[in-house]
């Protein structure tokens, strides 16, 4: 199978969810927490001709005011955790947070330092965990999917609630 | 020649000289606190060498013995294969050390650096603020000090970070960042404008500062790579390789000419899908979406052969001291018929650019760097042969096979958006041509030297990126990690955005950022 295929396939399945739940595209907006752009270079990829998953309704925004996602790439580091956060409060609720690649996920190679602080769940709630150094674009539309059930669960518990 | 260049200059500082050691190709020599900067200026400005690196040690624990001090290393680089490296000492009790940036403006940041790494104090630097750390940094805390615990984790202080100021009628300031709107990393650009051009930029950075210097300190030889792999993701396969290269170095290992051959190529192939996704984006920020696809589409090609060829997109995993991990022999066919598909692609994308006026009247005279201001600052790569500097690693201190491959080294003058974008255009031909050269040459059948046991001692190692020179100095003590200190090619260029946006409009300023291909994460690490 090309990689065209499996893209088309995985794509088509993460319309059919993201159409039924938003009714629009799911927006992300992506926060680099200190990573060594590797992740970004793999995002980027994502928006390429062959990739192209803007066709499957997901769209990456320039503020997260505007988005349903964050996701977070890098192991945080002691100077973006402020920005970070700030991000993180600046997304409306209902929000989910995924951490991409091995540094948000638990620090990567660099682990805790005096500069590194060893993955983002230390500092806001992570939904869906993307590991990978860095993970390919197929394994991020995967991370995505699982994310979009996430958040179908959400809105249904904020359902409940009101 | 080498021989002659020492001597004269000894000749030159006779009584300066303390102290001079000789390793491969290179030459050190531990002079006068005071006579530094005489010297530095002299290696500088009379003989014309580059000022590639400044850095720091702290060889205090050897208190015992002559040497318990702080030491400042200068190091040049000559024509004819020679880096010469000034050393001088520096007492904790008296932490000042004169500045060199009034004579080498490249030396700025350097000393700025070992001011926060080191609380060693460049005395009468013209910017003497705080650059890696922030204003909630305690101070007297030096995080490449030997006594500082690395997983130190330092409370929060109060702080004011204070940013030139442009003052007149109708001058306003646009902060920008760190939260970027692309998909780009964290970085804090602060502008003063007055209507549309811009009067003055301030770049702030460090925001993605990990520590990486001090880690590499508490990590074997082997894991090492792989930190050197992750300072800049998409110049994976240089940095890793210039990790190796210094280790083989300290080792006396030559590694197996195969070996050689299959680095020239991951580093070719690094070069390509980095210079297709710089023109990429060079396309998107003059709005001309088609060609930026049709660049992209190249890209990932680029990305997807690497993967097949190495089983990572970046490249990651490959290099190991001692040589490669895998034979990338069987895969020759296949990388040729893919090589000979993006020729015709990217001869075809060019020609759309070129002969795009819209294209053409966004870059023509866009972000210039003058000559000058790049021999400076000592721009590097793509960005400073755009300039008229004619440097290249690769051709100037050979590594891996390139002594045995045949390539030219494109130099423009005008310094523009343009001859960036075209300096890059011509390297990916040369890319192209250095690829099929090195696979139709592989010698050979091993690809590592087993390394057993790594001897004491220091030596720098270097690669030219696609984004410019990388140099690694290592020192290795009882088989760990000493030192090690990592220059990446942004390092040195993000000082010349600061000039490059002068008098240009706001609406540009993405344009130049993306010609000039900075890493954050390189330059913070």
């Amino acid at each position: 199978m090309t990689v065209e295929d499996e893209i088309e396939i995985m794509g088509q399945r993460l319309n059919r969810k993201i159409k039924g739940l938003f009714g629009r595209s799911l927006s992300i907006r992506e926060v680099d927490a200190g990573s060594c752009n590797a992740c970004e270079v793999e995002v980027n990829a994502l928006s390429n001709p062959i990739y192209d998953l803007e066709r499957f309704g997901i769209h990456i925004v320039a503020s997260p005011r505007h988005a349903d996602m964050l996701l977070v790439t890098g192991p945080v580091t002691r100077n973006m955790e402020l920005a970070l956060l700030k991000t993180y409060n600046a997304t409306p609720e209902p929000k989910l947070v995924v951490a991409m690649g091995s540094c948000a996920c638990n620090g990567g190679i660099f682990g805790e330092t005096y500069a590194s602080s060893g993955g983002v769940d230390r500092f806001m709630p992570v939904d869906v965990y993307i590991p990978g150094c860095p993970p390919r674009p197929q394994a991020v539309i995967f991370g995505l999917m699982v994310a979009v059930d996430k958040i179908e669960q959400k809105i249904r518990k904020l359902e409940v609630k009101a | 020649m080498s021989e002659e260049l020492i001597e004269t200059i000894k000749k030159e500082f006779r009584s300066d000289i303390l102290d001079e050691i000789v390793s491969n190709n290179e030459h050190y020599l531990t002079v006068n606190k005071d006579a530094a900067v005489h010297i530095c200026d002299y290696l500088y400005h009379t003989l014309n060498f580059p000022l590639i690196l400044i850095f720091a040690t702290d060889e205090r624990a050897k208190e015992r013995t002559k040497d318990g001090c702080f030491k400042i290393h200068y190091v040049f680089s000559c024509k004819s294969d020679l880096f010469i490296i000034i050393k001088i000492k520096v007492e904790e009790k008296s932490p000042g050390f004169p500045t060199l940036t009034h004579k080498i403006p490249a030396a700025n940041w350097y000393e700025r650096e070992i001011q926060d790494m080191f609380g060693l104090v460049p005395v009468g630097h013209p910017d003497p603020r705080r650059l890696i750390h922030f204003e909630d940094w305690p101070a007297g805390l030096y995080p490449l000090r030997k006594d500082f615990d690395i997983r130190t984790k330092p409370p929060r202080v109060k702080g004011e970070y204070i940013y030139r100021r442009v003052e007149g009628e109708g001058v306003y300031e646009i902060p920008v960042g760190p939260v970027h709107a692309g998909v780009i990393e964290p970085g804090h650009f602060r502008f003063s404008v007055a209507g549309e051009p811009i009067l003055n930029l301030e770049i702030r950075h460090f925001y993605t500062h990990k520590g990486v210097e001090k880690s590499f300190e508490s990590m074997s030889l082997d894991k090492a790579v792989f930190l050197a792999e992750r300072i800049s993701g998409d110049n994976s396969a240089a940095h890793a390789v210039a990790f190796c290269q210094a280790v083989e170095k300290i080792a006396g290992v030559d590694i197996p000419p195969r070996a050689k051959y299959i680095r020239t190529i991951l580093l070719e192939l690094e070069r390509l899908y980095n210079h297709f996704g710089d023109i990429a984006g060079i396309a998107t920020d003059v709005a001309y979406p088609f060609g930026a696809a049709h660049a992209n589409k190249l890209k990932e090609q680029v990305m997807q052969l690497n993967e097949k060829v190495t089983g990572s997109r970046l490249l990651r995993g490959m290099n190991a001291i001692g040589g490669v991990r895998r034979d990338i022999g069987d895969k020759k066919e296949m990388i040729l018929k893919e090589l000979d598909s993006l020729q015709k692609d990217f001869m075809e994308l060019m020609e759309l650019l070129i002969s795009s006026p819209s294209v053409a009247d966004r870059i023509e005279t866009t972000g210039r760097i003058s000559n000058e201001i790049a021999k400076g600052l000592h721009v590097v790569g793509p960005a400073g042969r755009a300039s008229g500097i004619d440097n290249d690693i690769r051709r100037d201190h050979p590594y891996a096979a390139y002594h045995k491959l045949d390539f030219k080294v494109p130099v423009i003058k005008a310094g523009d958006v343009n001859a960036r974008t075209n300096v890059r255009a011509y390297e990916v031909y040369e890319s192209l041509s250095l690829i099929k050269l090195a696979l139709s040459g592989l010698p050979g059948s091993e690809i590592r030297t087993k390394i057993k046991k790594i001897p004491d001692g220091c030596a720098l190692g270097y690669t030219e990126s696609p984004r410019g020179e990388i140099f690694y100095w290592v020192h290795i003590s009882n088989g760990r990690i000493e030192r090690c200190k990592v220059r990446d090619p942004s390092f040195c260029n993000w000082l010349a955005i600061e000039y490059a946006v002068l008098d240009n409009i706001v609406p540009d300023f993405p344009i130049i950022n993306k010609s000039l291909s900075l890493s954050y994460s390189g330059n913070d690490m």
